[in-house]
């Protein structure tokens, strides 16, 4: 497999990606929320409360789980890039004399992939920087100490935030075989936020609280996941199956 | 440079393709004709390496499409341009020719000048920055074209070039199609556009799930009927008829008021039966040549099909 050529189709996807604003929007606006506006919640609701065996004890948990809403992100913004790169050349009828030209099916799909993962966690990381930054400044002040950078976050940041935007890719490219619509496969893809949001729910009523050990097994399960979830992307995308399969 | 052997394709039950066996010269023109469904789009996709055969065969340059390896060297050598033109309406002119350049590895400044050479040949070097999404269908085709041909391949497979275009765009085209005629490239043209196929090509096949014929424009139309003569006169009798069959070995049949002879050569024989008529009495209004157009040759060779 050559990496050149999934590069020339993730920097084209990636290019189709700036110019469609509405996507470009949506991945920007969701990091953007997460890493300004829940710190400045956090800001606005400890008051003068700083200092107390409060907000010692409980702001660590918040923080954790805003921390998480980054996963959820990476779990749901890539299908919106991926729909639209497979299911809207499917539609526009591109995939055919791309597949037409000497590239592999993997390198396809390769390019494919990064061109979906790449401006999400991007958007995501430079999100987390920024929502790191605006905590650390507010928690200074609260616990006398920068909460971050921490075990936690280079967990969620470095192992879950990449898993879990792989798997909204190769969700969305298994969707893709099977719907017509970019909107429709990006409704479908969305779904794959269920699971986390189930962890995020196990997390705040502490039956599955979010420390690190419990971060790293959800990388693990993902991880495993993806695995299986990219055999399944490869099978499906083949140039064969593409032109006389897919709907 | 492109042969098919017994090449055969099947969707389950469905036979898209039966047995077809063509050979294409390096720097023909081959038309391929057939109507809707008659896999003519399959044949195409075999040959391109897009799908694979389910028996026979199928080489590009002597490769075999059936190899993985020979598959990614024939779609080197190839330029493809599909029925849907399938660009990225979002990227501009230049972006989407310089997208699949990359892909065949050319390098900056070749695809610097390929873009430009085509763009200008196809009257869009002006609107080059412009989103293919804000271009009319026949400029989109034109890119479509361009896009098939900057890498510089040695042979080209066009499915339905001219289809849903205005016949200005069509001709636009069409033309470059003859231009690249003249560079001796191998075209491959899938079309169901008559003239066109008249027009541009060398050899023909009739398709409709299995080849029904082949050949020159020419030998296709002679072997329809060869040439006819008519003759229109003010008034046919028995004794004209039989002074016309006394002079040809030809088929002789009236229609109305008008003698259509079967004639091998028009210009040695048509003398003798003018003759041969005035002769007879007969009163002359004008006298044509009626040759078989291609669309005849395919009308008869699918009706009789069905």
């Amino acid at each position: 497999m050559r990496l050149s050529q999934a590069w020339i189709i993730a920097s084209k996807d990636i290019d189709i990606f700036r110019k469609k604003k509405s996507i470009f929007y949506s991945v920007i606006i969701f990091p953007l929320f997460v890493s300004v506006g829940l710190p400045l919640l956090i800001y606005l609701s400890s008051g003068e409360s700083s200092g107390t065996a409060d907000v010692q004890s409980g702001l660590p948990i918040v923080i954790n789980a805003f921390a998480f809403f980054f996963i959820i992100g990476a779990s749901t913004l890539p299908t919106a890039i991926a729909s639209y790169t497979i299911v809207g050349e499917k539609q526009e009828q591109s995939l055919e004399p791309l597949l037409a030209t000497p590239t592999t099916d993997s390198e396809i799909l390769l390019g494919k992939c990064i061109g979906a993962l790449l401006p999400p966690l991007v958007a995501i990381w430079i999100g987390g920087v920024i929502f790191m930054g605006l905590i650390d400044t507010f928690t200074f002040r609260l616990l006398g100490y920068p909460y971050f950078p921490n075990p936690v976050m280079a967990v969620i940041m470095l192992l879950l935030v990449p898993f879990a935007a792989i798997t909204a890719v190769e969700v969305s490219v298994i969707i893709s075989a099977r719907v017509s619509d970019v909107r429709t496969a990006q409704q479908l893809g969305s779904l794959i936020v269920i699971p986390f949001a189930l962890v995020y729910v196990l997390g705040e009523i502490n039956v599955f609280p979010l420390t690190v050990l419990h971060l790293l097994i959800i990388a693990l399960i993902i991880l495993v996941a993806d695995r299986a979830l990219f055999s399944l992307a490869v099978s499906t995308f083949r140039r064969e199956e593409i032109l006389t399969r897919w709907k | 440079m492109i042969d098919a052997i017994n090449l055969t394709k099947k969707f389950g039950d469905v036979i898209a393709v039966d047995g077809l066996t063509f050979h294409v010269h390096e720097g023909d023109v081959f038309g391929f004709l057939g109507p809707n469904g008659a896999g003519k789009t399959t044949t195409v996709r075999m040959l391109c390496c897009l799908i694979a055969k389910t028996s026979g065969e199928a080489r590009i340059a002597g490769y075999d499409t059936a190899n993985d390896d020979d598959s990614l060297k024939i779609r080197k050598i190839i330029g493809f341009m599909p029925e849907n033109v399938g660009l990225y309406g979002e990227l501009s002119a230049y972006r989407n020719l310089d997208f699949y350049a990359r892909l065949y590895d050319r390098s900056e400044q070749q695809r610097k000048e390929s873009i430009e050479r085509l763009l200008r040949l196809l009257g869009l070097w002006e609107k080059k920055d412009l989103p293919v999404g804000t271009f009319s269908k026949g400029m989109k085709q034109k890119v479509a074209i361009a896009r098939a041909l900057v890498h510089d391949p040695e042979i080209l497979f066009l499915d339905e070039p001219t289809s849903n275009l205005d016949p200005e765009a069509a001709k636009t085209v069409r033309d470059f199609i003859l231009e690249l005629k003249k560079e001796k490239k191998t075209i491959f043209l899938n079309t169901h556009n008559l003239n066109e196929a008249q027009k541009l090509c060398d050899h023909i096949g009739i398709l409709k799930t299995h080849l029904l014929r082949t050949g020159t424009p020419d030998d296709l139309k002679e072997s329809l009927w060869g040439s006819k003569t008519v003759i229109q006169l003010e008034d046919v009798n028995d004794r004209i008829v039989a002074a016309v069959k006394q002079h040809t070995s030809g088929k002789v049949v009236v229609e109305g008021h008008r003698l259509v002879i079967d004639v091998i050569n028009a210009e040695k024989e048509n003398p003798g039966l003018v003759g041969a008529v005035f002769a007879a009495g007969g009163r002359i209004q004008f006298v044509e040549g009626l040759n078989p157009t291609l669309e005849d040759v395919y009308l008869k060779t699918v009706r009789e099909e069905q």
